[in-house]
């Protein structure tokens, strides 16, 4: 454990706690004069990169906790074990910068349990609130064990143990349905998310996407923390955890070209600037990245993995991007570009999940170095 | 069934007198705006949490002559509305006589009202902290004077008998009956009969819809895709979640049978 004792006062650490006090100053700031205080969100564009940012890209990043226990539990794909912890965590951590980026969107967060008592099942929103609180409830239980373990307590770690299998099935079934019905959100606005994107299989889309970025960004954390807690780095298992992802992004892309053929909107391809972002994600982000994954070099290399990785992670923003904020139709004068401040929060929040990672990683058993610390049997 | 109520406006009969925004203002007690000169009659720009009727003025070329046209902009209270549909909390609701209106006490300020409205209505009180309680704005069809027998606040003071409220059903054959009189003077279509599945305000208008700033919409709601998939999303659970349980126990089984393989082979 000594080489994690390096949470020091190093400027890194200094930066990151520089930008969430200033977070949390913007969100007082927020809290105390409105969203429009802090924001260049306005009545032409009521959603902005809190929405289409922290919260969409921030729930498809945090796919990588699903994806890993389901592998291990569900497929019994033991040897991903010792990578189940670290991804349970980053989902955990990421659903809980979601709530709270929502707790600074939302324009009314006191009020945010009426999710609770007041119901409208034709609303999208309605199951993408319900998923949010019920899989942010499975992923504290997943990451229970951590604790427990920690504190010595062993009934309730007994009690994990023992419902371990269903809390991942119920943590799948759950991801499975936030994952696709934050597509399904934008089947609500057709004629405003453009042609190239809009489509009734959004939520496949996201589905597909959030599963292929889910290893992606296992990957990407995993050659991260390596560097900077100096842990060794499982190459040959993340590796593997790559040949995951081509056949996922392959299917999707398929479904892409047959939809777009089948609603005759190629046309659209070749038109404006928004075609020339569609080429961009199709062909940077989604077959340049089936091409590096699927070859033997890329994956037995820490480097060239990991910037595949990060080619995937970055082709899920671009994709959420398009989908919900870059060309969309808007009335004449109006126009937005996020406010400084609404970059403050996101980088703050951002910042409050690395420290968390940290603090996770030197107290408590992130990288169980044996099998006996890991949860179930 | 309950009377389902209408207004019908006639925008070639529209002096752009503003005198339905300040009445609008005055029942509903909205404060003003400070505003800037842009060049434009419009004014404020747009629709806002303090202005929920606005008029809308353009300034085209129709046949070689200038001409300048009206548009009294504000909420359309569809029959099949997006901003009640998409509300997860159920603050919009429409009321059977046609009004969509809001319920201040549940909205959690999510602003997807926003986002779906493909007229683009509901606004949001930006510069309201906690403390000040924000909330989505939009026009109510007065639904206090209308359920109290009287017309609503626009349609009372509107000089030039633009707007006409009433019964939706005699609305629409009054507006094609007049088309038919005066088939010179009207695009030959009712605007909100038929669009998005249709709606409590209905627009005659002597220019295209288009030009005169309504969107151009296909007659099935725009929320009609998303309510399917929320239809199908229990059943689809129900059939996934024990998809996931028998491949979990599938798998289970195949390990376990592979271990007992190997232990057999280690001991013979």
């Amino acid at each position: 454990m000594t080489t994690l004792n390096r949470f020091r006062i190093s400027p890194g650490v200094l930066i990151l706690f520089a930008l969430m006090s200033l977070g949390v100053l913007v969100a007082l700031w927020r809290y105390l004069f409105g969203i429009g205080a802090v924001s260049n969100l306005n009545d032409a564009y009521p959603w902005g990169m809190w929405i289409s940012f922290d919260l969409l890209c921030g729930v498809a990043l945090a796919a990588g906790a699903f994806t890993t226990a389901s592998a291990v539990y569900i497929f019994g794909l033991e040897r991903f074990r010792p990578i189940l912890r670290p991804a349970i965590l980053t989902g955990f951590l990421g659903y809980l910068m979601v709530i709270v980026a929502l707790l600074v969107d939302l324009g009314r967060p006191e009020r945010i349990w009426h999710l609770i008592i007041y119901w409208n099942p034709h609303s999208v929103m309605f199951e993408v609130g319900w998923c949010v609180m019920l899989y942010s409830a499975v992923l504290a239980l997943e990451f229970s064990p951590l604790a427990f373990e920690r504190l010595g307590w062993k009934l309730p770690l007994k009690i994990i143990h023992s419902i371990t299998i269903v809390l991942v099935i119920l943590g799948t079934l759950l991801s499975t349905l936030h994952q696709s019905s934050l597509g399904s959100l934008f089947l609500a606005t057709p004629g405003k998310v453009n042609p190239l994107w809009f489509s009734a299989l959004l939520p496949v889309y996201f589905f597909l996407t959030a599963v292929a970025v889910g290893p992606a960004m296992v990957i990407v954390e995993s050659f991260i923390s390596a560097r900077v807690l100096h842990r060794g780095l499982e190459t040959d298992l993340v590796g593997d955890l790559a040949k995951a992802t081509p056949p996922v992004l392959g299917v999707y892309l398929v479904l892409k070209v047959i939809d777009l053929t089948l609603a005759g909107k190629w046309a659209f391809a070749f038109r404006d600037g928004m075609s020339v972002l569609f080429w961009i994600e199709i062909i940077g982000f989604v077959i340049l990245p089936i091409v590096l994954f699927s070859q033997p070099k890329v994956r037995q290399n820490a480097r060239s993995l990991f910037g595949a990785g990060v080619l995937v992670v970055v082709g899920v923003v671009f994709n959420r991007l398009n989908v919900s904020l870059i060309g969309w139709p808007r009335p004449a004068d109006t126009s937005y570009f996020p406010h400084w401040m609404e970059f403050a929060i996101t980088f703050s929040i951002i910042a409050a999940g690395i420290v968390a990672y940290g603090l996770v990683a030197k107290y408590l058993p992130l990288f169980s170095p044996h099998r006996a610390a890991s949860p179930a049997e | 069934m309950a009377t389902k109520y209408g207004m019908l406006i006639d925008e070639t009969r529209c002096t752009g007198c503003r005198g339905c925004q300040v009445a609008c203002k005055q029942w509903n007690d909205l404060p003003g705006e400070v505003t800037h000169n842009r060049g434009t009659y419009t004014n404020p720009p747009a629709l806002s949490a303090k202005t929920w009727n606005l008029i809308q003025y353009t300034e085209i070329e129709t046949n070689g002559k200038a001409g300048f046209y009206f548009l009294k902009h504000a909420c359309m209270h569809c029959e099949k509305p997006a901003c009640v549909s998409v509300c997860p909390v159920g603050a919009l609701y429409k009321t059977p006589e046609g009004p969509v209106v809001y319920d201040d006490t549940k909205c959690i300020g999510c602003r997807y009202c926003m986002t779906a409205c493909p007229f683009g209505i509901p606004t949001f009180e930006w510069s309201k902290g906690l403390l000040d309680q924000a909330l989505i704005r939009k026009c109510n069809f007065c639904v206090d004077r209308v359920s109290n027998g009287l017309i609503p606040a626009c349609a009372k003071a509107c000089p030039s008998k633009a707007i006409t409220f009433g019964e939706r059903d005699k609305l629409v054959a009054q507006a094609e009956a007049q088309i038919r009189k005066y088939p010179d003077r009207y695009v030959n279509r009712i605007y909100g009969k038929d669009e998005v599945g249709g709606t409590s305000i209905l627009y005659l208008s002597a220019i295209p819809f288009d030009q005169l700033g309504l969107p151009r919409l296909g007659t099935t709601p725009v929320t009609t895709l998303s309510e399917q998939v929320m239809e199908y999303t229990l059943p689809f659970a129900g059939v996934w979640g024990a998809a996931l349980a028998g491949l979990a126990l599938l798998f289970r089984l195949r390990n376990r049978g592979a271990q007992h393989a190997a232990e057999k082979e280690k001991s013979s």
